[in-house]
């Protein structure tokens, strides 16, 4: 009572406030909230009533019920990370502001409910994403099986708070129930081409959970460059320009562990893609007889094609490398590349055409890559992981493990038909061709990245199931730090949707208005994502 | 201790043998018109190493333009200088300056003076120049032909350089209508011009979709027309630094205020000034371009133009006119009723040139020389003689060339460096292979090509991703506008140069894009 009557002008004067607001917003209120969710939610339903969130009170706490507290550190760490995103640029001159309203959205709730939250684990592909979120008075509640879907459920939270007039952070009362359309949703960056500083990397894997990405393919080594610094062969690396400098554009072992844990942190995976046995130039300067030496007439013309696949010692470096790869690297799976192997300088090479001939493969290098391949196979799955390999692989008739990957890459045959052939072969397939986002053209690019989709083939039921999803690849050869942020962002951000949200969600219109905002927030969040067309961001883009 | 005091004598006599089995030759660019360099090189060391005025130089310590370009390029030349640090001495190479005319407080202009002859010999390079103009330019060849070792020394080859532009007017097109450049975006830009020897900043300020100079005669213009009254506009000061910017580093600011289409910003804080479009007899609420039949309209473009001239102080100023689109005026009656009695009959080019006329001598009476895009011409009969033209329509631009020139107009081309068009792959090599005067005429024409202009429109750019796509493909068309043609027509020649040169960008903190695969010693280190 006593309260009550000392609270009651406060009370009178909020809400006489709140109403003059809300007439002001009821307009502006769905554009506002609805547009800049991206990807948009599987079920989504949101009301006029809107909250307020004070950076002074408001928190992100462990649910009573979880199965996580405050020892799980993906979770907190999550926490202040979503806070910053929210408030960071509000909290220091709102302190003030210690009034709890009536219309206060107090805390939210994160409710982890299996028994294991996984909180030390690592993000897989059968990993349970989906999550629930509640948005009311006076609690918003997340509920999700593990910390994985916490995650993405967090980064919806922050996207449904949005900001009026008078600068304060409103929230409308909402619920939603989310989960991904396809598993496996990447993006491939390539350290080869050019090499890209660890920060880049990881204002990447940042930028990766801002659209809920979950697999960073690290397209680690290639012909011109092999930064990937091995503890078992460091020479690949520190040897006669196997990187482009060996202590400038490495990658360390500490720099890949923090580039995993950093990952992890955001729920997403990171599969390394090294791949053979063509596009290795950079390893021969390392390993010595590890390549093939091309001829010139009946002498060795001094330069060098793909992994030599007759010599023993090329399998055992396999193997001992390989070993090396599966400790470091956490994933299951591991891309074993395989794409664009060049047959002239294995038909220029005398012994290998001896060993065509004992081998009976005739004149057919395909058999001699599959040769290659299928020992490569069984030397990996030694190691106990799964693999990815690029459509040529399966393309070239290589014998498979059932669980194999193949990725689909190529624009012909169309990669309609590449997605049906691969899944009715009981494949699981993922999708990049139409997705090489370093292919640049002027204009909205992303409209024709968005209409893609990957289970746009004719096949059965059982065949689209296979689909487990696709990947934007941003290749280097003319991509470096200098401009990968803004030619990948938020360019990739369409594939995003298409990955994560449900298969009718196509209208490109609708799209377009939210991912404008999306980019601003991204801008906002310091992504330098550049813009769709004419207009501008609250918050400009500060950094240079 | 004593090791450094070693290790230096010890690393340059090594040097010398080195020197002596490779040569180094290190390119600048634009390349110079004439350059000889000699495989015979001299130690620079940051401590004893300075920037002198000649004797004889009419530019002497007091020099603002000169004596800020020589601490710019100090540390350019030494970024990773800092006292103490005990780096190798050789020899004592001073730079010499000598400079004729003084003007060190004036802007560069359309006359000025920007060949230099550079002699570095052993101990000592002389710098002589005409103008601070062309020290500037000269100063700039000379920080490019500075290389390090890989003991980290500083080395410079013997050279002798005589240059000077092919063109005059070199410019680069910033749009801040379409998406609002923040200040530091705009003098980065200006610090690159300066490295590729651009000279003219053709600032594209306000068009439909925002008004962001805030004008102080009008400063509806910009409270209602910009896309943020506070965040996104640019104050007085802000322009007046720009302008001062570019001073420093020779770099001529051009405003555009384009009218009377691209104008749909003006409207807005500018009542009366656009025309109202009709929908079945009854205005529509939209409006076309500037009305250009009530005389409020010439009232209020004097005005503005008056404070134009008073802002910024080149004598060129960029007056637009392209694009406009008759369907609005076409629809108002009052429009209709003023063709009538103009006898202008149905032709709307004929009000349009009728506008332009105007506004082109109302320039004229300024004092000021207009720029006008192409459509001008190609509408109308009458133009002022002085007139420069500018030529931005992609298809036949070197008919238009000939056609222009002819009429005894000085011309800038601009159509085939439209370089916010991207796509995939090494689109410099086109920028690179523009020949400007190669259009039928006589040898009178081709000299009214006065230069030409890299233009980045704004639909898709801003803050975010300009840099990259600005650098290194707009120093294709540096070269073309600077260098003798003859000797630049190779771009598998020029491509080794122009890698060299974008590492060099990055190292000046310019974040510049790869040409193709390869890398820096010092890579881009920002997001």
């Amino acid at each position: 009572m006593y309260c009550l009557l000392k609270c009651a002008p406060l009370i009178l004067a909020v809400a006489v406030c709140h109403g003059w607001l809300f007439g002001d917003f009821v307009g502006k209120q769905k554009e506002l909230d609805e547009i800049s969710l991206w990807p948009l939610p599987q079920k989504f339903q949101s009301s006029a009533v809107a909250f307020k969130l004070s950076p002074a009170s408001f928190q992100i706490v462990h649910a009573k019920q979880s199965s996580a507290g405050p020892s799980c550190s993906i979770l907190v760490n999550a926490f202040r990370r979503y806070f910053e995103y929210m408030f960071g640029d509000l909290k220091k001159h709102e302190k003030s502001r210690k009034k709890v309203y009536d219309s206060d959205l107090a805390e939210l709730q994160v409710w982890i409910t299996s028994a294991d939250p996984e909180c030390d684990g690592y993000p897989s592909l059968q990993t349970d994403e989906s999550y629930e979120l509640s948005v009311d008075e006076p609690s918003a509640v997340l509920k999700a099986a593990n910390v994985w879907g916490a995650l993405r459920g967090l980064e919806t939270f922050s996207q449904l708070v949005y900001r009026d007039d008078y600068g304060a952070n409103n929230i409308n009362k909402t619920d939603i129930s989310d989960f991904p359309r396809f598993a496996h949703r990447g993006i491939l960056l390539d350290s080869s081409r050019h090499f890209l500083p660890l920060k880049v990397i990881l204002a990447n894997l940042e930028a990766m959970a801002m659209n809920k990405f979950n697999v960073f393919h690290w397209h680690i080594v290639d012909d011109p460059s092999f930064p990937y610094m091995s503890r078992t062969f460091p020479d690949l690396s520190q040897k006669r320009k196997g990187a482009y400098h060996p202590f400038t554009h490495v990658y360390t072992p500490s720099d890949v562990k923090m580039v995993i844990e950093f990952a992890r942190m955001r729920g997403i995976r990171v599969i390394p893609e090294f791949d053979t046995p063509g596009h290795t130039q950079s390893w021969g300067n390392g390993i010595k007889g590890l390549l093939t030496p091309c001829y010139s007439g009946s002498s060795p013309s001094g330069t060098f094609g793909p992994v030599n696949p007759i010599l023993n010692s090329s399998y055992d470096f396999m193997t001992q490398f390989f070993k090396e790869i599966s400790t470091v690297f956490p994933d299951a799976y591991i891309h074993l590349g395989g794409d664009e192997v060049d047959f002239s300088c294995w038909k220029s090479n005398p012994d290998i055409q001896k060993f065509m001939v004992q081998q009976g493969f005739g004149t057919d290098y395909s058999k001699l890559e599959s040769f290659y391949i299928q020992r490569l196979l069984d030397i990996v799955a030694a190691t106990k992981k799964g693999y990815m390999v690029w459509q040529e692989v399966f393309d070239n008739g290589v014998k498979l493990k059932a669980d194999t990957q193949i990725h689909v890459w190529k624009e012909r045959p169309q990669y309609q038909d590449e997605m049906a052939k691969v899944t009715a072969a009981g494949f699981n397939a993922l999708l990049s061709t139409p997705w090489y986002l370093n292919r640049i053209s002027y204009g909205q690019d992303w409209v024709n990245i968005y209409k893609a989709d990957p289970q746009n083939f004719t096949g059965t039921d059982a065949q689209k199931k296979l689909v487990i999803g696709g990947e934007a690849c941003l290749w280097g050869e003319y991509v470096d730090a200098t401009n990968l942020t803004p030619r990948l962002w938020p360019r990739a951000s369409a594939v995003a949707e298409r990955l994560w949200s449900d298969k009718s969600v196509t209208d490109v219109g609708n799209a377009y208005k939210r991912l404008v905002q999306h980019r601003c927030r991204m801008v906002k969040r310091g992504i330098p994502a550049e813009p769709l067309f004419v207009g501008h961001c609250r918050q400009e883009y500060m950094g240079l | 201790m004593r090791l450094t005091a070693l290790l230096p004598v010890r690393s340059c006599l090594l040097l010398v043998v080195v020197s002596v089995c490779v040569q180094q030759v290190h390119g600048v660019w634009p390349l110079p018109q004439q350059l000889h360099q000699s495989a015979d090189r001299g130690c620079l060391s940051p401590q004893r190493f300075s920037f002198t005025y000649g004797r004889d130089s009419a530019a002497q310590t007091g020099c603002s333009v000169l004596d800020a370009a020589f601490k710019r390029y100090f540390s350019i030349i030494f970024p990773d200088f800092t006292k103490g640090s005990g780096l190798l001495m050789c020899e004592n190479q001073s730079n010499r300056l000598s400079v004729k005319t003084g003007g060190c407080d004036g802007y560069p202009d359309e006359d000025s003076d920007e060949s230099y002859n550079l002699s570095v010999s052993e101990g000592q390079a002389v710098l002589r120049s005409v103008t601070v103009w062309g020290a500037l330019r000269g100063l700039e060849s000379f920080s490019q032909l500075v290389y390090q070792d890989d003991y980290g020394s500083y080395f410079i080859n013997k050279t002798e350089i005589v240059d000077f532009p092919r063109f005059a007017f070199r410019g680069l097109l910033l749009d801040t209508s379409r998406h609002y450049l923040p200040l530091h975006a705009i003098l980065k830009t200006l610090d690159a011009m300066a490295y590729s020897k651009f000279n003219v900043f053709h600032w594209h300020i306000v068009d439909d979709p925002s008004f962001p100079y805030q004008s102080r005669t009008f400063p509806d213009l910009s409270n209602k027309g910009a896309f943020h009254p506070f965040t996104h506009i640019y104050t007085q000061s802000d322009v007046m630094r720009v302008i001062e910017h570019a001073r420093m580093r020779g770099i001529r600011v051009v405003p555009e205020f384009d009218s009377p289409g691209h104008t749909q910003s003006w409207g807005k804080g500018q009542p009366g000034l656009l025309t109202p479009c009709y929908k079945g007899g009854v205005p529509s609420g939209s409006f076309g371009p500037v009305d250009p039949t009530i005389d409020t309209t010439y009232k209020f473009m004097e005005s503005l133009l008056k404070e134009v001239k008073f802002v910024f102080p080149d004598s060129y100023v960029h007056l637009g006119g392209d694009e406009v689109s008759f369907a609005c005026w076409q629809s108002n009656p009052n429009v209709r009723k003023f063709m009538e009695k103009m006898g202008f009959g149905k032709d709307f080019t004929k009000l349009e040139s009728f506008y332009m006329e105007s506004i082109m001598n109302m320039t004229a009476a300024l004092n000021r020389t207009s720029i006008v895009w192409q459509d001008v011409f190609d509408y109308h009969e009458r133009i002022p003689q002085d007139t420069v033209l500018e030529i931005w329509k992609g298809e036949k631009y070197q008919a238009e060339l000939s056609r222009m020139t002819q009429a005894g107009h000085r011309v800038l081309l601009s159509a085939p460096w439209y370089i916010n068009h991207i796509s995939y792959g090494q689109d410099w090599r086109n920028s690179y292979a523009v020949q400007p005067q190669n259009f039928s005429g006589t040898e009178e024409q081709k000299k009214l090509v006065i230069g030409g202009e890299v233009a980045m429109w704004g639909e898709y750019v801003d803050a975010t991703n300009l840099t990259p796509r600005l650098w290194p493909r707009a120093c294709a068309a540096a070269e073309r506008l600077w260098s003798n043609e003859e000797k630049t027509l190779n771009a598998d020649l020029a491509f080794p140069r122009l890698e060299e040169f974008r590492c060099e960008l990055l190292r000046r903190g310019i974040q510049a894009e790869p040409l193709f695969v390869g890398h820096c010693k010092h890579e881009y280190d920002g997001l």
